[in-house]
């Protein structure tokens, strides 16, 4: 295998963007972004609604190829290597798990919900399957409340259910970056700390991307937070400093301490 | 106070007028056709019998059965839906899972709208040119159902587009994340959510193609050949097609036959229209999602 | 890092059948356009020798004279065929239109529930019977129906073609109209309501106004049904070329002359590529009003959106 010049200082780094512009319809959403996030770490992004969030996480997996006028321009970086420079989109995905803000059980049983990864990478064998299925139910704190009734279907799970079902069908991509977008939307407070301290777990396995509309969520998580506002990135700042009055930008310190938004 | 409520009355009034004349409106399109159906059956029925159905025409059309007329139908819609279902379910693929909003798109569009449009005497001109002549099928239920089914594309492609759009985008959306492709996304979530949809589709394409007259006339069917066909190089007789000669082209058919021919040919093609209706009706009432 | 993602990287056997798949679809999808063309190939390939070498312009438009079969001197005046399909189709509309639009009306705008399904469902059945059906009953039921109460000696002419068309086109119409007003959004609806309009103002000041290019498609798509309907009219117009100055004249349509004179010609003669010129010109024409239709169509779709009403969601991004 070649050695790609770049390795050993990006190795550091999952993801790196630079000068990353979103457009849709010739519309701009998003504009002049760059950061780094590093690896093994929890990157919090908080910023009001229509700030650009969502579509800086779907600039990171390539969805902009399944969107109808979205153009991205500028550069992501992911693992070191440039995300259009990927020969296959979709391996790309498999390595990025991704949760949305409203829950999608897909209109399978809650097994193949969570086979589905494994299932479409050509694992057949079942006591495989059954493994992995387990594993990634428990991570999401759903295993002891589907366990007995894997064969109904994931779509009619109720909304904070088919959340987790979403996360456990994340895990099991086994993926090196997860991509979180304000997951604790359709989740009630005591499952949202149960995933949280699942995802303070993860992050010793991979990188993790927080978006979220709780600024205190990012506090509690992340160890750098970005501020989105209105399609710009104001900041990037350790979590602490930001929620401790070191924030670059006063908008940002407004923001967090809730004076808009 | 006083004005108010006259004004009010008034109103209700003409409203109550207004809705009585569209509901005579309504009924004036229904009423004569049920009509006209109940005098097909009344003078069709006694027409109707196993030896009708079952047996050959014989005396020049004018006394026995339909079965060659039958059979033929049954021959020349199978293989029209071989011929258009797989290639209106990947038009309708094409349009509905992959086409960008793009020139080429709405002109895809804007051909099927014409295919739905033209008359279907210039479907016939098309069959005879293409499929007879130029690609030497002859005569043939190949040649009359290859231009069947170029008729009836639109129809298998507009039923299974509507039936791929009743799946929500975000489960798409959720597959592609995982880093499904797209024909996986496809195959795992959006066909088999559909594909009863599909099916409807394609029933309705069943009793639109048994009913066609003018585009079978000169690429396949026959006035009058008291033989069962053996193969898709054989030209043969149709329901449709028969209705046409002995209610016009032969003298002396009594009277009865003709209305037994037309009960039969509307009684398939509303009992297909009827069974795609019905499972539309009990897919809406359950629930996946 | 980056060789773990580079060996990822590749083109596995998913990838390679989601092209393939995809170039299959694309050809399904192209499959319309190939078609549609190959329609006006074909049909202009075997009329090309007589448009060329015998067509006559003003006779095909201003000549009566058909008579395609005449061993001495064979003309080929298309205005009788084209009074006729135009005499039919015109009848059928007077009768059609406004009824298809009142029960478009009442289906979408009055009826409510179980009746306004059923209705739905009744509408649509209409719209399977099939046309060789229709012919039969102008032929059968009809055509006695006339001679007795008009007190005529034929039935089957102007009168009888052109209320089985009318009857035939209904349905189409009576749906495309009833989605026109369906398109409407009830948030028009709601404010007109609100300023205290009853259910008639909204339906006549809001609503057809709304939906007026909608109802003009169906109205165009009506007429192309009627224009295009070839078995029907062949069985229940008399079949006899006139130029009609009533109702109870008989008369031949542009469709009906092919269906009927194609069997009994050779191929190639002059006789069977005139037949050849008229599906070009039904072609030519059917192709002017669809596509008159679907710019009505598109026009009343754009004005919705542009007030604010969402879009459909785009099932593919």
């Amino acid at each position: 295998m070649s050695v790609p010049v770049q390795a050993s200082e990006a190795a550091d780094y999952a993801i790196e963007v630079e000068d990353l512009a979103i457009r849709y319809h010739g519309k701009p959403a998003l504009s002049d972004v760059t950061l780094q996030a590093p690896r093994h770490e929890i990157f919090g992004i908080i910023g009001p609604a229509n700030s650009g969030k969502t579509s800086f996480l779907r600039a990171i997996n390539r969805m902009d190829l399944m969107t109808a006028g979205m153009e991205v321009s500028g550069s992501v970086r992911v693992e070191g290597r440039d995300v259009r420079g990927w020969r296959n989109p979709y391996a790309l995905r498999r390595r990025i798990g991704v949760v949305f803000p409203l829950p999608v059980g897909l209109p399978l049983s809650i097994y193949d919900n969570v086979a589905l990864s494994s299932l479409l990478r050509g694992t057949r064998k079942k006591a495989e399957l059954d493994v992995i299925v387990e594993r990634c139910l428990r991570r999401a704190a759903l295993w002891d409340e589907v366990k007995d009734r894997l064969d109904s279907l994931g779509s009619l799970l109720s909304g904070g259910q088919q959340q987790r079902l979403t996360i456990a069908r994340a895990l099991s991509q086994d993926p090196s970056i997860l991509l979180l977008d304000e997951f604790s939307i359709a989740v009630d407070p005591v499952t949202t700390m149960r995933i949280e301290e699942v995802l303070s777990e993860l992050k010793s396995e991979m990188t993790i991307v927080l978006v979220t509309n709780l600024v205190q969520q990012a506090r509690r998580l992340a160890s750098q937070t970005a501020f989105f506002l209105t399609g710009e990135l104001v900041e990037v700042t350790e979590t602490e400093a930001m929620f401790e009055g070191g924030a670059k930008d006063p908008r940002t310190t407004a923001y967090v301490e809730g004076k808009f938004g | 106070m006083f004005e108010a409520t006259a004004r009010n009355r008034r109103n209700r009034k003409v409203e109550g007028l207004l809705r009585l004349l569209f509901l005579w409106m309504t009924c004036m399109l229904i009423l004569p056709v049920a009509l006209i159906l109940g005098v097909l059956v009344v003078r069709g029925g006694p027409a109707i019998s196993w030896e009708f159905l079952f047996t050959q025409p014989l005396d020049n059309m004018t006394a026995g059965g339909i079965l060659p007329a039958l059979v033929g139908t049954v021959w020349l819609v199978v293989v029209a839906l071989i011929a258009s279902v797989p290639v209106g379910v990947a038009a309708a693929l094409y349009l509905s899972e992959y086409a960008p909003d793009n020139r080429l798109t709405r002109a895809i569009n804007l051909a099927i709208i014409n295919l739905a449009g033209v008359p279907s005497i210039v479907h016939a001109l098309f069959g005879l040119g293409a499929f007879v002549i130029f690609f030497r099928f002859g005569t043939s239920i190949l040649a009359a159902s290859l231009t069947l089914a170029v008729m009836t594309l639109p129809v298998v492609i507009v039923a299974t587009r509507e039936s791929l759009q009743t799946v929500p985008l975000a489960f798409r959306e959720a597959c592609w994340n995982m880093g499904a492709t797209r024909w996986q996304t496809i195959r795992k979530i959006v066909l088999p959510n559909a594909i009863s949809g599909i099916l409807t589709g394609v029933i309705l394409e069943v009793s639109r193609t048994s009913g066609e007259t003018a585009p079978i006339m000169f690429t396949g069917a026959a006035f009058f050949l008291p033989f069962l066909p053996q193969g898709v190089l054989d030209q043969t007789m149709a329901m449709s097609l028969h209705l046409f000669v002995i209610s016009t082209q032969v003298p002396d058919v009594p009277e009865h036959m003709p209305f037994g021919v037309a009960l039969v040919l509307i009684s398939m093609v509303l009992a297909m229209n009827g069974l795609s209706i019905a499972f539309r009706v009990y897919l809406r009432g359950r629930k996946k999602w | 890092m980056p060789e773990l993602a580079q060996a990822a990287d590749r083109r596995d056997a998913a990838w390679w059948i989601d092209r393939m798949v995809q170039i299959l679809v694309l050809a399904g999808g192209l499959s319309a356009i190939v078609f549609i063309a190959g329609i006006f190939v074909f049909i202009t390939r075997e009329g090309a020798g007589f448009v060329f070498d015998r067509f006559d312009f003003r006779e095909f438009f201003g000549s009566p004279r058909w008579t395609p079969t005449s061993s001495h001197n064979p003309t080929y005046g298309a205005l009788a065929l084209i009074a006729g399909t135009a005499s039919v189709t015109g009848l059928a509309m007077v009768v059609s239109v406004p009824f298809s639009l009142g029960a478009a009306i009442y289906i979408g705008e009055f009826a409510t529930g179980r009746v306004r399904e059923t209705l739905k469902v009744l509408v649509e059945l209409l719209a399977a019977i099939p046309s060789v059906v229709w012919g039969f009953i102008g032929l059968s039921i009809m055509n006695p129906l006339i001679i007795r109460v008009f007190d005529v000696p034929v039935g089957l002419n102007v009168l009888n073609a052109g209320v089985i068309l009318g009857l035939m086109a209904a349905p189409i119409m009576t749906t495309i109209a009833e989605d026109a007003l369906k398109a409407v959004p009830d948030t028009y609806r709601e404010a007109a309501e609100a300023m205290g309009a009853t259910r008639w103002q909204v339906t006549f000041r809001v609503v057809l106004p709304a939906a007026r290019n909608g109802l003009v498609a169906a109205t165009l798509l009506g007429v192309g049904r009627g224009f295009g309907e070839t078995m029907a009219v062949l069985m229940a117009s008399g079949h006899s070329i006139n130029l009609p100055t009533s109702p109870f004249d008989s008369v031949r349509a542009l469709t009906a002359t092919i269906a009927a004179e194609l069997g009994e010609t050779a191929a190639g003669s002059d006789h069977y590529g005139a037949l050849f010129a008229l599906g070009i010109f039904l072609f030519l024409v059917t192709f002017a009003i669809n596509f008159a239709a679907d710019v009505f169509v598109r026009g009343g779709q754009r004005k919705h959106r542009r007030r604010g009403r969402r879009p459909a969601a785009s099932a593919n991004p």
